[in-house]
């Protein structure tokens, strides 16, 4: 039930911020702080719950909560949600960064302030909906929804080519969604052949009984849906132009929780569900993800646009979370759930600072930028700690993520292990360089600029805090997805025989 | 005819008694406000002369005329849409000088038309209800009388439809020649004889009419009529065309290949899926460079009849009967609502400019501004062709879905998929034109009461049965089986 209220509290607020549009032009945001610090004060009692067990396939998984009641009894439709350590962690992120959004954007909008904060808000819930859906059309009910606000997002608030980026974004996720329709149908109705039960549940599709050739298609209609939104390369090409033209709000939601849903997707949905299938496709994952780690650097390394810097520089670290994920050892696995959310947080400021400086200067271009420092050196000194974070400076929460990943890798398989590194080199490159090209150097202009205000180092402060936290004491979080990570193991046998019998 | 069958043609009798009695009062006290009133009362007494014959399904009436639940469902949807056509007409005639009460006589006509189609048993009562709805529809797609093209739209529906019904009427006379009788249920049993005359005569009999029976549907690729048709008709009668007609003759088609078993020859079938392919993608490939709404709608529905025989083929597949028919309702459920909503939306935008509907994009410009409200149902009414969840269209095309994954249909269902990315494109396109920033387009338009509260109406349909379809289905499964 608290899920629902959670949910239904941030589609409300969204409704409530774009009606108050007509009294005042400055309530919706106000309205939308209010949403979300009031689903944040719902969430609280949510971490002190104690576990239960619910038998998932062959293994016990341990929730939080499971909330259900019937949907679509017809075809074995339930609105079923649940809660886990995963869940949990992932939600937290989405309402942290969902403040983080609105705080990016809180002068920035003159148009349709309204409309704005209900897509926002919209956003939101729907990024929910997608961690804590277990009914399967449930869940690609809720990867639909949060498609179209952010959608209206780039399309309303973009910059300057909007309409091809927002399109290209819309078209790529929806199209690999159809796909995972396809594979769901499919799944249910083989799942229905071999138990006569006709549903959507979760829990009674895993641990199925699957004719492997059946079972590697269904996998890859997940796949496809999961890599295309994360996003792994070849599939990538979408997140430069969406990240460039959305504005900094929408950047901000896109980079640190949408693309975290195909990782999510990856880790819930995909292994559990094809196990043997998965296993088959796992190399071929790791070497598209170490692809995209080097691809995405060399490509960020390549680019003037600030935005599409850090754009390609997503698609290098999230290249990262593909590896951790396919090599299913314990430490890939805890390291991929920390670069999600470190990842989530450094991006985040990285793009708000992109925005701020577009918003001051009407420009992204790099090389018109230059000895920035100087006009603003509390920007400069925030750019300077997310770019080392970013880089994978130890001490903060990506190197954590991003050394674990290579640890564990490492006993899987030593090639790809290697190539990927690279990439750390290349971030190091490109990651000073821009920092160089932007704040440092000689003033190319005489400027009067305004540095950063209280708001904004508020925010940026919280998420350096994060970071610290993540990379110093990163325990917590290994803790909280423990229980979920050790019920995934369970289910696809001994980790270590996992990925070595592929080969 | 015993009294249990008279009350079960009671909505029929009922309705042209009511049409009648409108003739009389437009011939002798002419106000459109009561004409329309008529019609309003015509319908909702109709639907409810339903009620009485409720309880007594299934019933044949004469050989001509069988009423079960599947025809009252179907009777239903096509009041539905009737109600919600007159409403929007009555916005979009009052203000366009007078004598247009007679265009309200027709409506009512062509519904009748479309209500005998739908409970027919009988090549007969096929024909009849056929021609009663397409001689009406001449009239109406030319009633305005203004400009090049509605003229030209009403031409080309009188001579491709005259055409195409002569199609239905040939094949009809080489299956009787076969079988000497005209009800769908005799043709059953020498569907079965071993003969190869009788097949020849079955399969090209049952070929001319489907052959009809495409034009009417606009399938590809037999879809070159519907964009101009729908571009020339006043948008009303655009949305009459759309639901009332195509839904009435899917539903006859439905039930006359399968009572008959015409279905279950192999070389329809395949026939049958190369036409779905080709409407799915003909219809979508060709609205992608179209700047016209009106033609845009049209292409979209010729993809969406494409989608609709995906289930129409699931009926031919061994086991798939039933499902057929429970997707295939549901689908034309969602299609009705969704594509009235868009129509009614067209209706309200072109009513401040007399000359023209509007069609061409430019007319949208801004709309999200200017009337959010309006802006907002009309992206619910295209995300739900679209097929994207929180609306009804998405609950349809799962249906179609789930149709084609139980008899694995997959290169059709790879055609749906394909079809809807496709398709996501130009109805982005309308939703990002009403985004954009502009003073001018949208600014005047006004909102009528009418039909701005049947397009409320439909829109809350839309989102309710999009989120919690759960009724429907069981109001389906309830009526809809009987044929199954």
């Amino acid at each position: 039930m608290q899920l629902v209220a959670l949910i239904s509290v941030l589609f409300v607020g969204g409704l409530v911020a774009w009606l108050a549009e007509g009294s005042n032009r400055d309530w919706p945001k106000w309205i939308s702080l209010i949403t979300i610090l009031l689903s944040a004060v719902l969430m609280i009692p949510l971490f002190s719950l104690e576990p239960t067990s619910v038998p998932l396939g062959a293994a016990t998984s341990q929730w939080l909560l499971v909330y259900e009641v019937p949907w679509i009894p017809r075809f074995g439709i339930s609105f079923l949600l649940g809660l886990d350590g995963l869940t949990l962690l992932m939600v937290a992120l989405t309402l942290f960064l969902g403040l983080v959004a609105l705080a990016s954007s809180w002068n920035e909008i003159d148009h349709q302030p309204g409309f704005f904060q209900f897509n926002l808000m919209w956003t939101l819930a729907g990024v929910t909906g997608v961690f804590v859906a277990l009914d399967l059309f449930l869940f690609f009910f809720f990867w639909e929804v949060m498609l179209i606000p952010m959608y209206f997002l780039i399309a309303i608030w973009g910059h300057e080519n909007k309409a091809y980026a927002s399109m290209k974004f819309f078209l790529f996720t929806q199209i690999s969604g159809l796909f995972m329709l396809l594979s769901i149908l499919v799944l249910v109705f083989v799942a229905a052949d071999l138990t006569g039960n006709f549903t959507f549940n979760y829990f009674d599709l895993v641990g199925l009984n699957l004719d492997p050739d059946i079972a590697w298609w269904l996998m890859l209609g997940f796949f496809v849906a999961f890599v295309v939104k994360l996003p792994g390369f070849p599939f990538h090409t979408w997140l430069p132009d969406a990240h460039t033209q959305a504005p900094t709000a929408a950047s901000v939601l896109l980079a640190g929780i949408l693309l975290k849903t195909g990782a999510y997707g990856l880790i819930r949905f995909t292994v559990p569900l094809f196990p043997e299938a998965a296993m088959e496709i796992a190399h071929v994952a790791m070497l598209l993800g170490a692809i995209g780690v080097v691809y995405g650097a060399v490509l960020a390394f390549a680019q003037d646009d600030f935005k599409r810097l850090v754009a390609y520089s997503s698609v290098s670290h999230m290249g990262f979370v593909l590896i951790g994920i396919f090599a299913w050892r314990e430490l890939t696995l805890q390291g991929s759930v920390m670069q999600m959310v470190a990842h989530g947080l450094s991006t985040a400021a990285l793009f708000m600072i992109a925005g701020a400086l577009q918003h001051r200067l009407h420009t992204r271009d790099v090389s018109k930028m230059g000895g920035l420092w100087k006009d603003m050196p509390r920007m400069g000194a925030i750019a300077m700690f997310f770019i080392v974070a970013s880089l994978g400076m130890p001490g903060l929460g990506n190197f954590v993520g991003e050394f674990l990943i290579l640890m564990g890798t490492f006993q899987v398989d030593v090639p790809i292990t290697v190539f990927a590194s690279l990439g750390l080199i290349v971030a190091a490159v490109y990651s000073l360089v821009a920092m160089q090209r932007v704040f440092q150097g000689a003033p190319t202009a005489d400027r009067n600029l305004q540095d950063f205000d209280s708001r904004e180092v508020a925010t940026m402060v919280l998420m350096m805090l994060g970071l610290v936290y993540l990379g110093v004491h990163p325990q917590p979080v290994f803790d909280m997805v423990e229980p979920t990570l050790t019920s995934l193991y369970q289910l696809t046998g001994p980790v270590h025989e996992w990925v070595g019998a592929a080969r | 005819m015993s009294e249990q069958q008279l009350v079960a043609i009671l909505p029929h009798i009922l309705l042209s008694a009511l049409i009648l009695i409108q003739m009389m009062v437009i011939a002798f006290a002419r106000n459109l406000m009561t004409t329309v009133v008529i019609s309003v009362i015509a319908l909702i007494l109709t639907g409810l002369a339903f009620m009485p014959a409720h309880s007594l399904i299934p019933i044949a009436v004469t050989p001509l005329i069988v009423l079960d639940g599947y025809a009252i469902f179907y009777s239903g949807l096509i009041l539905m849409s009737a109600t919600a056509v007159t409403l929007m007409a009555y916005d979009y005639f009052k203000d366009r000088g007078e004598r247009q009460d007679e265009f309200f006589m027709l409506l009512l006509l062509a519904t009748l038309g479309a209500l005998i189609l739908v409970c027919s048993s009988h090549f007969a009562s096929l024909i009849l209800g056929l021609e009663l709805l397409g001689v009406s529809l001449y009239t109406m797609i030319s009633y305005p009388q203004k400009g090049l093209l509605t003229l030209e739209a009403a031409l080309k529906y009188l001579i491709l439809s005259g055409v195409s019904s002569t199609f239905i009427l040939f094949g009809t006379a080489l299956i009787y020649a076969i079988s000497g009788s005209l009800g769908f249920a005799e043709l059953a049993t020498i569907g079965s004889a071993e003969n190869g005359t009788s097949e020849l005569f079955l399969a090209a009999g049952s070929a001319l009419i489907f052959g009809g029976i495409m034009f009417k549907l606009s399938l590809a690729p037999f879809h070159m009529w519907t964009p101009d048709v729908y571009e020339g008709a006043p948008a009303p009668v655009t949305a009459f065309v759309a639901t009332v007609s195509k839904g009435a003759i899917f539903a006859i088609t439905l039930r006359l290949f399968t009572s008959s078993g015409l279905i279950e020859t192999s070389s329809i079938l395949t026939g049958l899926s190369i036409v779905a392919i080709l409407s799915m993608l003909a219809g979508n490939l060709l609205a992608l460079r179209q700047d016209n709404v009106k033609r845009i709608l049209a292409y979209s529905s010729i993809a969406h009849l494409g989608y609709l025989m995906v289930a129409f083929i699931t009926a031919g597949m061994i086991g798939g009967k039933a499902l057929a028919v429970e997707s295939s309702s549901y689908f034309l459920f969602a299609y009705f609502i969704t594509t009235l909503g868009a129509f009614g939306v067209v209706t309200i935008v072109s009513l401040r400019d007399h000359e023209k509907d509007a069609g061409d994009i430019s007319y949208y410009e801004g709309l999200f501004w200017h009337r959010p409200l309006l802006a907002m149902m009309f992206t619910l009414t295209l995300l739900s062709l679209a097929g994207i969840p929180l609306t009804v269209g998405f609950i349809g095309k799962f249906y179609i879905f789930t149709a084609g994954v139980t008899t694995t249909l997959w290169l059709l269902l790879l055609a749906v998929i394909a079809g809807s990315g496709i398709g996501l494109f130009y109805y982005l396109r309308i939703i990002f034109a009403m985004t954009k920033r502009t003073d001018a387009g949208a600014s005047e338009i006004e909102i009528p009461l009418a039909g701005g509260w049947a397009v409320a109406a439909i829109s809350a349909a839309m989102l309710l049965f999009g989120i919690y379809p759960a009724p429907i289905i069981n109001l389906i499964n309830n009526l809809v089986s009987s044929i199954a």
